[in-house]
């Protein structure tokens, strides 16, 4: 038997890849559409309350970045992912699977991706939004209406990072009790050292990893005006 | 009409306070076009910025139409901000939208109807020469073009005033007349008042009616074309109509003379007049004649015979009406 017969017989394979993308998949589905829905206004938020910015609040902008995002930033994410196993068991009621795994994933990026987002904002010129209030735009109007349109490609940018660091975290994840892909590997590649499901469990996520950032890609030309 | 009086604005800068504005005061009639020039420093962008309420000034009011727009609550800031219309050195179009999405932003913002924002924007669009642009991005636009659509822009609103800063700086000089024009004839159309902030002295001569020089946070010469550069004293009449630059200075025999004039005058034959009536020869050394406005204008250095009449000269051109500088030998 060849090196392909084997592993389409590798019941590793057969059975087991399909249900560990459909729960990668869903992992990172769910914590990018929670980590857009919590990053966005938090980015805005950061952006807003430092200097410079429509909202200039010294306290917040200090309790946003330097607590919040800086320190849970700093804690390596396997570490972060052990430690809020009770927070997803209280959300979620199950605290093994990829529901549960989505709770830590989506505070893992929040933070990263809200420094992203609040670089994207910094790239609009002040001289954008000058114009914007001198024809009297309230400050809500100035944010939806010019910071996030302008901001759109790096905006578009900031969530593709965002969602291959996801796909990576997701991998983590499975290995904590969080299934997919993750768990797969880990199980037969490592534990039974199945050199053929841990080569197919890479070919997975390497085109995991390439659609997202092509899909990426293609719409932050598309609407880039500039 | 736009009052400003007494504005003041203190920056905090360390330990230090820097003083940007130090008591300005002008009004400019509607209908007219004033320049404010200075150089980088002497207050321009802080003036702006205090104009339009961006940086609140430290005192001082400003007001269009009489109605202020310091001390007034955001709410009524921003009604009163549209009734200023502002035009930007860079433009400053939004490059997410479209020509006519540019245009109707400010429309957009207080929900006025489609149907209305449609009409609005393609007069907009016709009064300055881009209907042909309407679906196209600003990065699709030359620095012209993209200030003809911050005009528009600027515009939207039907505003009283129109503040420009620095509108042509980033252009070439024939895009800076272009420009210039479409102003003056938005003017004439509009009957609105426009305040150019430069630190270009051709836009003055170009577009301005009345000019106000701005050094250290204060305003020290003001007046009409007309009137600053018949000033011998004054130091915009040397900037806005200087002698060429290898002017040769006071040497050899016989005084020399500075003669500044306008109008009437420019037209008669002043320098023929002297020599036939003193009866003694009269060189120009240098000089320029333009035609600012619908005005004509000329500043002379001229040399007379070491045997003329000096006193007598400066009187008789002085009751023409001419500004006269004697030279003093070096």
């Amino acid at each position: 038997m060849d090196f392909f017969t084997e592993l389409l017989n590798n019941p590793g394979i057969t059975r087991a890849m399909w249900p560990a993308t459909v729960e990668t998949l869903q992992m990172v589905l769910i914590a990018t559409v929670f980590t857009i829905v919590i990053g966005l206004p938090l980015g805005i938020l950061l952006h807003n309350t430092g200097k410079g910015g429509l909202l200039p609040v010294r306290w917040l902008n200090v309790v946003l970045s330097g607590i919040i995002v800086n320190i849970t930033r700093s804690i390596p994410f396997a570490i972060l992912m052990v430690a809020l196993i009770p927070l997803a068991k209280a959300i979620t009621g199950e605290s093994l699977g990829p529901v549960a795994a989505s709770v830590s994933l989506t505070i893992g990026t929040v933070p990263f991706f809200a420094r992203l987002v609040e670089t994207a904002l910094r790239d609009v010129s002040s001289g954008k939004v000058d114009a914007a209030l001198v024809m009297g735009s309230t400050k809500m109007q100035v944010i939806r209406k010019v910071l996030v349109p302008e901001a759109m490609p790096g905006l578009i940018a900031a969530l593709t990072t965002t969602v291959v660091t996801l796909i990576g975290y997701s991998a983590m994840a499975g290995l904590v009790g969080g299934g997919g892909l993750g768990r797969l590997a880990y199980n037969y590649g490592f534990q039974r050292y199945d050199m053929g499901i841990m080569l197919v469990t890479m070919v997975i996520i390497l085109i995991m990893v390439q659609i997202v950032q092509i899909a990426g890609d293609i719409v932050a030309r598309k609407i880039d005006h500039r | 009409m736009i009052t400003i009086s007494d504005l003041r604005k203190v920056y905090r800068q360390g330990n230090n306070d820097v003083v940007a504005l130090d008591g300005v005061s002008l009004e400019v009639p509607t209908g007219k076009i004033h320049g404010i020039v200075g150089h980088s420093g002497a207050g321009k962008s802080t003036l702006v910025r205090c104009l339009t309420l961006l940086d609140q000034p430290t005192s001082g009011t400003v007001a269009v139409n009489g109605k202020e727009l310091t001390n007034v609550s955001d709410d009524e800031l921003r009604n009163a901000r549209r009734r200023i219309g502002m035009v930007f050195q860079h433009a400053n179009l939004f490059d997410s939208r479209t020509t006519e999405q540019n245009i109707a932003y400010p429309l957009e913002l207080v929900g006025t109807p489609k149907k209305d924002v449609a009409k609005k924007v393609s007069e907009l669009l016709e009064l300055v020469g881009l209907t042909q642009f309407a679906k196209g991005y600003p990065s699709q636009l030359s620095g012209g073009q993209r200030q003809r659509v911050g005009i528009a822009r600027a515009l939207a609103t039907d505003p009283d005033v129109l503040l420009c800063d620095e509108p042509t700086s980033a252009l070439d000089p024939q895009t800076t007349d272009e420009i210039l024009e479409l102003v003056k004839e938005l003017r004439n159309r509009l009957n609105i008042t426009v305040l150019i902030i430069t630190h270009e002295m051709h836009v003055v001569k170009q577009a301005c009616d009345s000019v106000s020089l701005l050094e250290a946070g204060k305003i020290v010469e003001h007046g009409d074309i007309e009137a600053v550069i018949t000033n011998p004293s004054g130091r915009l009449a040397a900037t806005l109509l200087p002698l060429p630059g290898d002017a040769p200075q006071v040497e050899g025999a016989g005084p020399v003379v500075d003669l500044l004039y306008t109008g009437d005058q420019a037209t008669e034959p002043v320098i023929s007049g002297i020599a036939r009536k003193f009866n003694t020869d009269v060189n120009v050394l240098a000089g320029s004649v333009e035609h600012l406005g619908d005005q004509q204008f000329a500043h002379l250095r001229v040399q007379f015979a070491p045997d003329a009449d000096l006193g007598a000269i400066v009187e008789y051109l002085k009751s023409a009406g001419i500004a006269v500088t004697v030279k003093e030998a070096k």
